[in-house]
C-alpha cells in the first residue's frame, strides 16, 4: 500500500518534471563578466520593451560560457555565450561533436582597458615600455638580458616620479590578462628590443616577454576589479589595471594615467589612438533562433543603434561603440553563422 | 563552608601552615590557575564579540541607508502625439512604445516643474536635469502606461526614483568635493537636487522596493531590490524543508530503531558523518552532473537549488534527529512494548513526539545553514541576472530565480559604488531570517523539551 502510494507521488512528480523541461520561455545566457553589465543593461531594456521575459543572464568567465554553449542543442542549454576573448579551434570543434554547428559571431563593441592610481596621488604617463622595463622579469640592459632590479618607477624611465613600483595586474584567468600580455608587455618588449634579444637567446617565439617578476612588484589580482580597487585603497602607491567602465563609475576615486601621451576615453579607443582595448562578443546558438521565444529580437535589439551605437545606454556605460555595427546588423538579420577561424 | 572542606587536606597538616583561614602556597596556586583559565575564556568571549560587533557596525553602517530611497514626485503629461500616433489606441501599436519614446516625456516634464516651481538651473541643460531621475523610471512609466491605455493624454503625479548619484548624496555618499571629480554626475547638478528638495518634490521615504523589486542592471543600483530573490530562496527552503525533514526522519528513525547493528549500518553511519562535512560546493557539482545534465531539468531553477540543498541538508537533519531520538529514556519504549504496544506504535506514538522539539530545532538549523549557501548553486547557474519573478507553485519551481546569498555575492562585483550599500542591505535582510529562524529554533526547544 505504501510502496504503491510513493511509486504514484514519484509518477507524478516525474511528469511534472517532463512537463515543465520543455517549455523554456526565457532566454538563458552565460559568460565573461567583462560582458555581464553590457548583456544585463540590454537584458533589462530587452525586458522593459518586449513582451518577451526578460533574459537570465550568467556570468562565470568567458572560456565557461562557450564551454557550456557547446553543450549541446536543447531547452537545458544556453542560447548565447558572452565572451571578452574570441572564441577558440577547440571550443568550435567541442561544440561540432556536440552538434552544434551553426554559431553566430556578434562583435558588440571595444572596451578599454586603463591604468588608473589613487585620486590624491601622482599622475603618471606611460608607454608600454615602461611597463615592460618595470614588471618584466627579464630586461635589456647595455644591449645584454639581465634580471629586471628596476625600485620605482624614476628607475625605469627618468621622467616618472620615484614612486615605488607595485602593480595589481588581472590574474592569468582573466580575458583581461591576454590583452595586457598582447598590448602592453609584448608591445614594450618589442620597443625596448627585448624581443630581439629573447630570439637571438634561443626564445624563438619570445616567450619571455609576458615573463613577469616575482618578487612581489606585481600582483595577480583573481578577483574583478572591485577587489583591485580595495587593495589601491589599502596601497595608495599602487596602480591597478581596470576596465574603462569602471574606472568612468569611480572617477572620484581613481586618477587615470595616459598610455603613449593618449587619455583614454570612448573617443580615442573608437579611434584606435589609445592602444590598449579589444573588442567584446556574443556567440549566438543559431539552432535556437526559431525555439526559444524572443532570442532573434534580442540580438537584434543588443546590436541596434538605439542600444549599442554611440548615443546608446552601453556606451554610455564605457563601451566603445563598434565602427562596423551597421554590417552587425545586416549579419545579424541574415543570421549568418560565422565561418571559420583563420 | 565550602571553602573549610576544600581548604581540609591543609588542615590536617600536608603543608606547614595549617590555618583555616590563610591559603597555602599550593592552594593559592590552584586559585590563580583557576582565575588565569578563567581570564582566557572570558578573553575569549569578549574576542569574540569584538569581531562580531565590528562586522555589525561595518554591515550595518554600509546598508542601514538602503532601507531608505530619494523618490522625486512630478507632474508628467502623456502625451498622446508621442504615445499614441494612430490616435486609436490600438493595443498592438502601443506595444511598440518604448522607453526610448517615453524618455523625452519625463524630460519635458522636469523642464516644467522647473519652470512651475521657479527654480533656475543654473549650469544644468535639460539633459542633465533629466539625468536625476533614474533610468528606471521610463520603464516603469512604460508599464503604467501599458496597464491602462486610457491614461494616454492625461498628466498623472508621479513618484519616480532619483538617480542612483542623487540618493547617495543624502545618504552622505556622494559629497559636492566627490561630484567634482565624479563624470556621473556635477556639483550643480547636487545643488539643483537640493533646490528640489527645498521646493517639497524629492524626498527620502522608506524603501519598500528594496523587499519587492527585483534586480536592477549596473546603470540603476537604485532601482534594484530583493524580491526575486527572496522568492527564490523561499521555493528553494520549501523544497529543502518538504523533501529533507521526511527523508531525514525516516532515516534516522530506521538506523536508530530497526537497523541491524552490523558492518553495513557502520558504513553507512561513517558515510553520513562524513557528507556533513563535505565541502558544499561538491553538492553543486553533484547537482550539475545529476539534475541539470541527466535529469534534464532546467537551469537557475529553484528545483534544482532545493534539491541540491536537500542533499546539502540531510546528513544535518539526520544526525540531529538521531541523537534526539537517542535522547528518548529506553523506558518509555520498553514500557510502549510491555504493554502490548508493536514497536511501530512504540516509535510513532510516544518516542517521536518526544523526540519532535530536537528533529525540528536540527532541522531548523539545517535549514538556515541552506539558506546562506551560495557555493553549491554557482555550478547550477543561479548565480545570475534574473529580473523575472518566478510563477506561483509548482510551475514557479521550474522558473529561473536568485537567491539571498547570491544577490549579495552579485551585487559585490558591481562598478558602481551604489551597490555596496545595497549589498549590504541585502545581508541584513539574510542575517534577519537566519536570526529568526534560529529564535525559532530555540523557542520550539525552550518550549516543549523534555528533560530526564
Amino acid at each position: 500500500m505504501n510502496a504503491l502510494k510513493f511509486a504514484a507521488a514519484a509518477l507524478v512528480a516525474s511528469t511534472a518534471f517532463a512537463g515543465a523541461a520543455v517549455a523554456r520561455d526565457q532566454i538563458q545566457m552565460a559568460g565573461s563578466s567583462t560582458v555581464l553589465p553590457y548583456a544585463s543593461i540590454v537584458a533589462e531594456a530587452f525586458g522593459e520593451n518586449f513582451s518577451f521575459p526578460t533574459p537570465v543572464v550568467e556570468s562565470g568567465g568567458s572560456g565557461a560560457g562557450r564551454k557550456k554553449l557547446c553543450e549541446g542543442v536543447g531547452e537545458n542549454t544556453i542560447d548565447i555565450a558572452n565572451s571578452s576573448s574570441r572564441i577558440k579551434q577547440s571550443d568550435i570543434d567541442l561544440c561540432a561533436t556536440n552538434g552544434v554547428t551553426e554559431i553566430q559571431e556578434v562583435r558588440i563593441g571595444y572596451d578599454g582597458i586603463v591604468f588608473a592610481s589613487d585620486i590624491n596621488g601622482v599622475t603618471f604617463a606611460f608607454t608600454p615600455a615602461d611597463w615592460y622595463n618595470a614588471l618584466a622579469a627579464k630586461v635589456v640592459k647595455d644591449g645584454a638580458l639581465v634580471d629586471n632590479t628596476a625600485k620605482t618607477w624614476a628607475d625605469v624611465n627618468p621622467d616618472l616620479p620615484a614612486q615605488d613600483i607595485l602593480a595589481f595586474i588581472p590574474g592569468t584567468k582573466h580575458g583581461t590578462r591576454e590583452v595586457f600580455d598582447e598590448n602592453v608587455l609584448t608591445a614594450g618588449c618589442e620597443a625596448t628590443g627585448a624581443h630581439e634579444a629573447f630570439k637571438a637567446a634561443g626564445d624563438e617565439k619570445a616567450k619571455g616577454c609576458t615573463a613577469l617578476r616575482t618578487d612581489g612588484v606585481s600582483v595577480d589580482i583573481d578577483g574583478d576589479y572591485t577587489e583591485t580597487l580595495a587593495r589601491i585603497d589599502a596601497n595608495k602607491n599602487a596602480i591597478g589595471v581596470f576596465g574603462l567602465s569602471f574606472y568612468q563609475n569611480n572617477t572620484d576615486k581613481l586618477q587615470v594615467a595616459t598610455m603613449s601621451g593618449v587619455v583614454p576615453s570612448t573617443e580615442t579607443i573608437a579611434s584606435g589612438e589609445y592602444p590598449v582595448s579589444r573588442p567584446l562578443y556574443f556567440y549566438v546558438k543559431n539552432a535556437h533562433l526559431d525555439v526559444i521565444p524572443g532570442l532573434q529580437e534580442y540580438v537584434e535589439f543588443f546590436v541596434s543603434d538605439e542600444i549599442a551605437g554611440p548615443d546608446g545606454p552601453l556606451a554610455a556605460y564605457g563601451l566603445v561603440s563598434d565602427p562596423e555595427l551597421a554590417k552587425t546588423q545586416e549579419m545579424v538579420k541574415n543570421r549568418t553563422p560565422m565561418a571559420a577561424l583563420n | 563552608m565550602t571553602e573549610a572542606t576544600a581548604d581540609s587536606p591543609a588542615a590536617t597538616g600536608s603543608t606547614k601552615s595549617g590555618s583555616l583561614f590563610k591559603a597555602g602556597a599550593r592552594t593559592r596556586k590552584r586559585h590563580a590557575s583557576e582565575r588565569r583559565f578563567r581570564l582566557m575564556g572570558l578573553s575569549a568571549v569578549i574576542f569574540g564579540i569584538l569581531a562580531l560587533v565590528g562586522l555589525m557596525t561595518s554591515i550595518l553602517s554600509n546598508g542601514l541607508s538602503s532601507f531608505q530611497q530619494t523618490y522625486v514626485t512630478m507632474d508628467v503629461f502623456l502625451d498622446p502625439a508621442k504615445l499614441d500616433k494612430g490616435g486609436n489606441l490600438d493595443p498592438a501599436d502601443l506595444e511598440k512604445i518604448t522607453t526610448f519614446t517615453i524618455q523625452p516625456l519625463i524630460q519635458t516634464a522636469m523642464q516644467k516643474t522647473l519652470e512651475e516651481l521657479g527654480i533656475a538651473a543654473e549650469g544644468v541643460n535639460a539633459k542633465q536635469a533629466f539625468d536625476l531621475i533614474s533610468k528606471e523610471a521610463p520603464g516603469e512609466l512604460r508599464r503604467y502606461i501599458l496597464a491602462d491605455p486610457t491614461r494616454i493624454g492625461k498628466t498623472v503625479s508621479f513618484d519616480l526614483l532619483a538617480s542612483g548619484r542623487i540618493d547617495g548624496y543624502y545618504k552622505g555618499r556622494v559629497t559636492m568635493e566627490s561630484a567634482a571629480l565624479d563624470s556621473n554626475v556635477s556639483p550643480e547638478q547636487l545643488m539643483l537636487a537640493d533646490k528640489l528638495k527645498q521646493a517639497g518634490i524629492l524626498e527620502a521615504r522608506f524603501n519598500w522596493s528594496f523587499f519587492t523589486a527585483p534586480d536592477a542592471s549596473d546603470t540603476r543600483p537604485e532601482a534594484a531590490g530583493l524580491g526575486v530573490a527572496i522568492l527564490g530562496s523561499a521555493y528553494m527552503m520549501m523544497i529543502v524543508l518538504v523533501l529533507a525533514l521526511p527523508i531525514g526522519v525516516a532515516a534516522s528513525i530506521y538506523l536508530e530503531e530497526f537497523a541491524p547493528q552490523n558492518r553495513w549500518t557502520d558504513l553507512i553511519e561513517v558515510n553520513i558523518s562524513n557528507l556533513a562535512a563535505v565541502p558544499s560546493i561538491v553538492f553543486g557539482i553533484l547537482g550539475l552532473a545529476i539534475f541539470i545534465n541527466f535529469v534534464g531539468l532546467p537551469q537557475s531553477a529553484p528545483i534544482v537549488g532545493g534539491l541540491v540543498l536537500t542533499l546539502m541538508t540531510l546528513p544535518t537533519i539526520i544526525i540531529a534527529t538521531r541523537s534526539a531520538l537517542k535522547a528518548v529514556p529506553p523506558s518509555i519504549n520498553d514500557a510502549a512494548l510491555g504493554i502490548g504496544a508493536s514497536k511501530m506504535q512504540a516509535i510513532f506514538h510516544h518516542i517521536l513526539p518526544l523526540a519532535a522539539p530536537g528533529i525540528l530545532t536540527g532541522t531548523i538549523i539545517g535549514l538556515a545553514q541552506a539558506l546562506g549557501e551560495t557555493a553549491p548553486l554557482l555550478l547550477i547557474g543561479m548565480v545570475a541576472f534574473v529580473r523575472e519573478y518566478p510563477g506561483a507553485p509548482p510551475e514557479g519551481f521550474f522558473d529561473p530565480a536568485s537567491a539571498l546569498p547570491v544577490q549579495v555575492y552579485n551585487w559585490t562585483q558591481r562598478g558602481d559604488p551604489a551597490f555596496v550599500e545595497r549589498a549590504s542591505g541585502a545581508i541584513i535582510v539574510l542575517l534577519i531570517f537566519l536570526v529568526i529562524m534560529n529564535a525559532v529554533a530555540i523557542l520550539l526547544r525552550r518550549r516543549f523539551e523534555r528533560r530526564w
